[in-house]
């Protein structure tokens, strides 16, 4: 609990938030995206929350990304409409 | 995005270093969810985390190779028998809590079974119940992917 770590990665999970909205590009949105999930594991950890920090790591950053990465290779790179 | 789409498609994408590095961390990433399914009940991880370790071990193969080579590894039958088994192991342990005159899940009812002491059954009712999920989750997890990246037709895909 030191509340200097908790602001530091509190600020690089809001950049990251704002970037997966932000970004176009749908395979760098599914990136970004698991970064912000390793960082909110991060802030788990650090609080105290181990379980819900593994949780968060084994599936928000690994499974739901490699999810969207398959999800996306089904898709083409500009819309048809 | 589409040069990537054309080289997923035609199997051009064999890249020796990210295959070795595969093989070599796969069997790691197996021992860890083990280790993090049999010490679930008394440190972080359980049934569901393991599993989905053992899950995306399978997962990296898949990605790395291609999606025959992780169907050779564990096929679709295996997937599907282990999957349902694992839902009958949880499904079934509480039951059978249930039929032998306690509550669901209350595992120290089992020491009607086996005589030994009721804490121990708890502990080990909960080791039990965790390797059901763990099973069921690994191979749901397997499928999802599978599905995912063949668009539902199980051949060709990542």
């Amino acid at each position: 609990m030191i509340w200097q770590l908790d602001l530091l990665i509190l600020l690089m999970v809001v950049i990251c938030a704002i970037a997966t909205i932000t970004i176009r590009d749908l395979l760098g949105a599914a990136i970004v995206f698991g970064a912000y999930s390793f960082l909110l594991c991060l802030l788990w950890a650090e609080m105290g929350a181990v379980d819900v920090a593994f949780t968060e790591a084994t599936v928000g950053a690994g499974i739901s990304t490699i999810l969207f990465i398959a999800a996306i290779f089904r898709t083409t790179r500009r819309s048809k409409d | 995005m589409k040069s990537l789409q054309a080289l997923a498609q035609n199997g051009g994408g064999d890249n020796l270093i990210l295959q070795t590095t595969i093989r070599l961390t796969v069997p790691f990433i197996q021992l860890f969810g083990l280790y993090v399914i049999v010490h679930g009940h008394y440190s972080p991880g359980g049934g569901f985390q393991g599993g989905v370790l053992l899950g995306a071990a399978f997962i990296l193969i898949a990605l790395g190779y291609d999606l025959p080579t992780s169907k050779r590894y564990f096929p679709v039958r295996t997937n599907a028998i282990l999957a349902n088994s694992g839902a009958l192991i949880f499904a079934g342990i509480a039951t059978l809590c249930a039929l032998l005159g306690g509550y669901f899940l209350d595992y120290s009812i089992l020491t009607r079974l086996l005589p030994i002491d009721p804490i121990e059954w708890r502990s080990l009712g909960i080791f039990l119940v965790e390797v059901g999920v763990g099973l069921g989750v690994m191979c749901i997890m397997l499928s999802l992917y599978w599905d995912m990246a063949s668009g539902g037709q199980m051949e060709e895909g990542l």
